[in-house]
């Protein structure tokens, strides 16, 4: 049998031998059998030298084609194994998607804070900035200098908490609203533009129920110049409204009274559970309380440290826990400061 | 304020729906709380006009078989008669005495009207159906307010006054509408139907018509023989008393009656009612006084003598003091001013001749008053708020036409007016440029005036941008531009003003860094895993005392002066007492808790009248390390190593420099797992706080189960104030070397100095510095155990030699072993 025949028959052999193989072993195996270095096809070529020269360029070239298939062969036949291998692999490896995932221990942020971030930031791209004051107050700077004399029938809208102070000492109490900042920082400012949102805690005299607690945190607005109008307290709390509950959103401003605003005004939005056709929520009012607010009393004005013949302002406040319940339809107040994590991990 | 429709249809027209109407005076700054509809269209019940009609009883016998019912025989369409079977107590006075001579009016419903069941409890609907009872059909009824929905009365059945018309449905003669008003401070002036129907007239376009009384005087005038003195005359800058003789106390007529109830007053007799009918229709609260129980005919106001007392209406004596004013005669105090009427010239049934005040009053002595008796009464409110004073002439002619009218009154000639500060006369400058600056909306002195003069301001220009507003003598909340600029702005509507976007100089822009710092603080905590808390500042010093029986005695306390409960009596002076019992709710919950919170706490001052309020964060971290489910197991639970772990992750992504750890004793925390975090600022310590497993003791008290429960409180703006910016250190591109040592040392060596030690003698070669074992066993001997560092050395600008690493692993060794009394282990 000649070099080329035995190789064609080594050929044949191979493909055939490759055409059973299902494992990455044993195509190993076959490799180093055929195309190895000692492999059969290595050891025929030795014989090479023993043909004619001029046979030689041929037979050489037809050793190379054969190597080339079985190369050839050799990838398409890994390729098959390698799937098919991978797909034991993948089969023995499968899961229960619908297992649950492995938990991670994350925390949350309270969803008080998550709102009062919401709101201050909103207020923040319209150029206000954060500004805070003490929680224990003077009856001065919270009422007083608000316009809200002692004796006067306004007080009524503040039940009051008053801290055990000396005999002829000041009053001091906890503050009711956020409001005393309102002086903090216009005689902080003044006679420069202020222009600042003031969160903080509060506290009112009233039995905790479902709606209301003895301690709740709001967040106010003031804004001073030389060139503040209504128009533009429509304006701002417009634009809150839409950032918060979409654009769009229906407002309604009513004429209201608060001692250190004139003209004082109630923003109301649109009640976003019914819609405005009325439901438990908005008492069937189909509006939503979402804001108190007004022009800066000439007073107020003054006690902060302006001449209301030449600057104007608007000041304005809201809670951000009504805001949070309406958003979430939380129906408890009482949850919000009770630490307790089966509340405080429904919020994101 | 809850106005009836009927009452306010006396003085105005209402021209608008009532739901219209709600809306406008919400939009107006009166915001409608409710309407109630009795029988009209719209309300729960309405009265069938065909169905239920007024009628009239002409007889009334026994029934046949039952002897606690009756048959009236009703007349319920002029020559229409039937018989009703009924058991009302209140006809049984006729039975039996044939006809009935006198008018006896009542309601009659028809079969199929619709009703309320006066037998049960609650409003439950019926139909009225025909059938027989004891043998005699009944297939009407004689209707009770209760059946009728006005009222929960169900004793007899609603009898109606002579003069009811027969036959006419009854939704036309007693149907009406009730508006209930959330009246703000001031809005004073619509506290009174007339006040509520001006403010209508100008927001509808229509005519205020005020009542115009008419009364007839006779016999001797009143300052014949009574004499008024007013001693504290900056206290009453008015009062007026007229004399009614001869009056005959009755019940008041039904129309008053239910007027004065829908409108929330009980009736009691004509006088009462008189004198509130006045009070809820002007806005002017008054007086009646039994003229013969005045000594010497003579009314004095004046203020207490120290230590004199009155007995008021409601039977209570107060002692008085020398800031409380009173109407007195020259013997002794006869009512507390504008609050609360005495018994002793309390009006009774004997009383024949009445003395009426109205007067206004210093506010703020009548809310003083009021305070200190606990009397806030509808007349105390609207003297609080401001009368007006120049509405006590018309009001004494109403009272004593009405005295007169349904009292049977002889109305004494004169009122006595005593007068001590003159009508108020308030002119306003109000320029188109002011209205514009406030509201930013430019407007006329003649569209200005438009919208001022159905509020009945005067306005007067002065030239083409001026005007001159008067004030109306009731617009006692109009003093300044501003509160006109609001009634411009009312008037043309809220929400017609245009919205803008401010357009002055935006203020010089600041950053609130500690604020910003703070925020962050949260969310490095909440990224850890922890959740956020906010519990209350207001806490008792039981609670305190859990964490510290010390506590309990502590006079450091702010106190509330009024607490609503011992819970919540005293400010917090730490976070962590309320925070545990918050974590204690967790754990006995879920097993668990993981909790932190920043928040403020109050420190007495001895130099200031207000406390400090220094930022705290604290933390409580108990249970299960990770949360276990069925494919993550974890039996590990928390103990010092993570509330340490929380507090060095702070202070690593605050980037605080200078803080190390000393292990420290504290009440509240088991000795031997207890730390305090110290920050070292150039030569000053200052303790930051502390952290560490609560005493086993205080878990008790705060009623968590065995268990290692790990605390934090850290002083947040310590931490705040020396947080930094990271600086970046350039990576290197040049290969570590890691070298593990590990050092033998008595067991009081802290890691951190031998850490410290490592440092010092590494340099800048030092890349990282990994503590990955502590051993202490026998085999090291006692008193000493094994720390063993991961150090990787690490040069930025070169790969360092095995010589150079070699060099420093001796040098390294030799520091540490001769600053801490360290033996290298081989």
């Amino acid at each position: 049998m000649s070099i080329i025949d035995q190789l064609a028959a080594i050929e044949a052999a191979a493909l055939a031998a490759l055409h059973d193989i299902t494992t990455v072993d044993a195509l190993s195996a076959w490799k180093s059998e055929y195309l190895g270095k000692t492999g059969q096809i290595a050891k025929l070529s030795r014989e090479l030298g023993t043909l004619a020269a001029s046979d030689r360029p041929a037979a050489g070239q037809r050793f190379n084609a054969v190597r080339t298939n079985l190369d050839a062969a050799l990838a398409d036949r890994e390729t098959t194994v390698n799937a098919a291998a991978q797909g034991h692999a993948f089969a023995s490896e499968a899961l229960d998607v619908t297992l649950p995932g492995r938990p991670l221990t994350v925390g949350r942020l309270h969803p008080s804070t998550r709102v009062l971030r919401m709101i201050t930031d909103i207020f923040a791209e319209m150029g206000f900035q954060v500004w805070e004051s003490s929680e224990v107050e003077t009856d001065t700077l919270n009422f007083e200098l608000l316009n809200i004399p002692a004796d006067h029938p306004a007080r009524d809208m503040w039940d009051t908490f008053y801290i055990e102070t000396p005999p002829g000492a000041e009053k001091v109490l906890l503050r009711t609203h956020t409001s005393p900042g309102q002086i903090h920082a216009m005689r902080a400012h003044a006679p420069n533009p202020v222009r600042v949102i003031l969160p903080g805690k509060c506290f009112r005299y009233e039995q905790v129920s479902t709606r209301h607690e003895m301690m709740f945190h709001q967040v106010e607005g003031i804004a001073v110049g030389t060139n503040i109008t209504f128009s533009d307290l429509k304006g701002t709390l417009i634009g809150f409204a839409e950032r918060l509950y979409g654009s769009g959103i229906k407002t309604r401003f009513r004429p209201s009274y608060f001692p250190f605003t004139e003209p004082s005004v109630e923003l109301d939005v649109e009640c976003i559970l019914c819609g405005g056709t009325g439901c438990r929520i908005c008492k069937h009012s189909g509006w939503l309380e979402v804001s108190g607010a007004g022009m800066v009393h000439p007073d107020v004005l003054r006690n902060g440290g302006y001449d209301p013949a030449i600057y104007s302002g608007f000041a304005f406040g809201m809670g951000p826990e009504r805001i949070t319940m309406l958003r979430h339809g939380i129906d408890d107040i009482r949850w919000f400061f009770s630490g307790d994590e089966r509340f405080l991990q429904q919020f994101i | 304020m809850r106005i009836p429709l009927s009452w306010l249809r006396d003085y105005v027209d209402v021209t608008l729906p009532i739901d219209e109407l709600a809306e406008r005076l919400t939009r107006s700054g009166l915001e409608v709380d409710s309407i109630e509809r009795y029988g009209i269209e719209g309300s729960e019940l309405p009265w069938d006009r065909d169905l239920i009609v007024v009628c009239n009883i002409r007889e009334v016998t026994q029934h046949p078989n039952a002897d606690r019912l009756v048959l009236a025989e009703v007349e319920y369409a002029p020559g229409v008669f039937h018989t009703v079977v009924t058991g009302a107590p209140n006809i049984q006075q006729w039975k039996g005495l044939g006809p009935i001579s006198t008018p006896v009016r009542a309601i009659y419903a028809k079969e199929g009207a619709v009703l309320y069941d006066g037998h049960v409890e609650g409003r439950v609907k019926v139909k009225l159906k025909g059938k027989p009872v004891r043998g005699v059909m009944s297939d009407a009824m004689l209707c009770s307010e209760k059946e009728l929905g006005m009222s929960d009365e169900h004793e007899g059945i609603l009898l109606l006054p002579d003069d009811a018309p027969i036959g006419v449905p009854l939704v036309d003669y007693l149907g009406d509408a009730v508006i209930d008003i959330d009246v703000l401070p001031n809005m004073a002036r619509t506290l009174s139907i007339v006040g509520m129907a001006r403010e209508i007239a100008a927001l509808t376009g229509q005519t205020v018509r005020l009542p115009k009384p008419t009364v007839k005087t006779s016999g001797a005038a009143i300052d014949s023989n009574t004499k008024l003195t007013i001693e504290a005359t900056t206290l009453c800058p008015r009062f007026t008393a007229t004399l009614v003789r001869n009056v005959t106390i009755k019940p008041s007529p039904f129309w008053m009656q239910r007027r004065l109830t829908m409108a929330g007053q009980r009736p009691i007799n004509n006088i009462v009612d008189i004198s509130n009918y006045v009070m809820l229709e002007l806005g002017t609260p008054n007086h009646t006084f039994d003229a013969d129980q005045v000594a010497q005919n003579h009314i004095v106001v004046r203020t207490a003598k120290p230590g004199e007392t009155l007995k008021t209406l409601d039977g209570r004596t107060h002692t008085l003091a020398s800031d409380h004013l009173l109407v007195c005669d020259p013997t002794q105090a006869l009512s507390v001013a504008g609050v609360m009427g005495g018994e002793s010239s309390e009006v009774s049934p004997a009383t024949t001749n009445v003395l009426v005040e109205a007067a206004v009053w210093e506010p703020t002595i009548i809310r003083r008053m009021s305070g200190a008796f606990k009397l806030r009464s509808e007349a105390s409110k609207r003297f609080e708020r401001g009368v007006d004073a120049e509405m006590l002439d018309l009001a004494q002619l109403r009272l004593t036409e009405l005295l007169q009218t349904h009292a049977d009154g002889t109305v004494a000639p004169g009122m006595l007016d005593v007068r001590i500060v003159a009508p108020r006369a308030v002119t306003i400058t109000l320029t188109t440029h002011e209205v514009r600056r406030i509201l930013g909306l430019d407007f006329t002195v003649d569209q200005i005036a438009a919208l001022l003069a159905p509020l009945a301001f005067t306005c007067t220009a002065v030239d083409a941008h001026t005007l001159h507003v008067g004030v109306p003598s009731y617009r006692m909340d109009v003093s300044h531009t501003a509160d006109l600029c609001e009634e411009v702005a009312r008037m043309y509507g809220y929400d017609n003003l245009p919205s803008t976007i401010m357009a002055d100089e935006l203020p010089t822009q600041r950053t609130n860094l500690a604020l910003e710092r703070e925020h962050y603080v949260r969310d490095v905590l909440a990224a850890a895993g922890l959740n956020e808390a906010i519990t209350y500042s207001l806490t008792s010093r039981t609670s305190a005392a859990k964490l510290n029986p010390a506590e309990l005695e502590s006079d450091d306390y702010l106190h509330l002066a009024n607490p609503l409960s011992p819970e919540r009596e005293y400010m917090r002076r730490d976070i962590l007492p309320t925070l545990l019992e918050s974590a204690a709710v967790n754990i006995r919950e879920r097993g668990m808790t993981r909790l932190f919170e920043v928040g403020h706490v109050y420190h007495r001052r001895a130099d200031a009248i207000l406390p400090a309020e220094p930022l705290r964060v604290a933390i409580v971290v108990a249970g299960k390390r990770h949360a276990t489910a069925w494919n993550a197991a974890s039996a590990d639970s928390i103990d010092f190593y993570d509330i340490k772990g929380i507090v060095e992750l702070l202070c690593e992504r605050l980037q605080l420099s200078g803080v190390s750890v000393a292990a420290t004793e504290l009440p509240h925390l088991q000795p031997g797992r207890s730390a305090t975090l110290i920050l070292t600022v150039g030569k000053e310590s200052h303790v930051v706080g502390s952290f560490g497993e609560l005493h086993p003791d205080a878990r008790a008290r705060f009623d968590i189960p065995a268990m290692r429960v790990a605390v934090a409180e850290l002083n947040l703006e310590l931490i705040l104030a020396h947080a930094s910016v990271p600086r970046y250190t350039s990576i290197s591109r040049y290969p570590a070397a890691s070298q593990d040592l590990a050092f033998i040392a008595p067991i009081a060596v802290s890691a951190q100095a031998i850490e410290a030690s490592i440092r010092k003698y590494a340099g800048n070669a030092l890349s990282s510095i990994e503590l990955f074992d502590v051993y202490a066993g026998a085999n090291l001997g006692d008193g000493v155990r094994s720390l063993a560092f991961r150090i990787t050395l690490r040069s930025t600008e070169r790969t360092l030699s095995d010589e150079e690493v070699t060099k420093l692993r001796a040098k390294i060794i030799r520091g540490v072993e001769h600053d801490n009394g360290a033996k290298i282990r081989s």
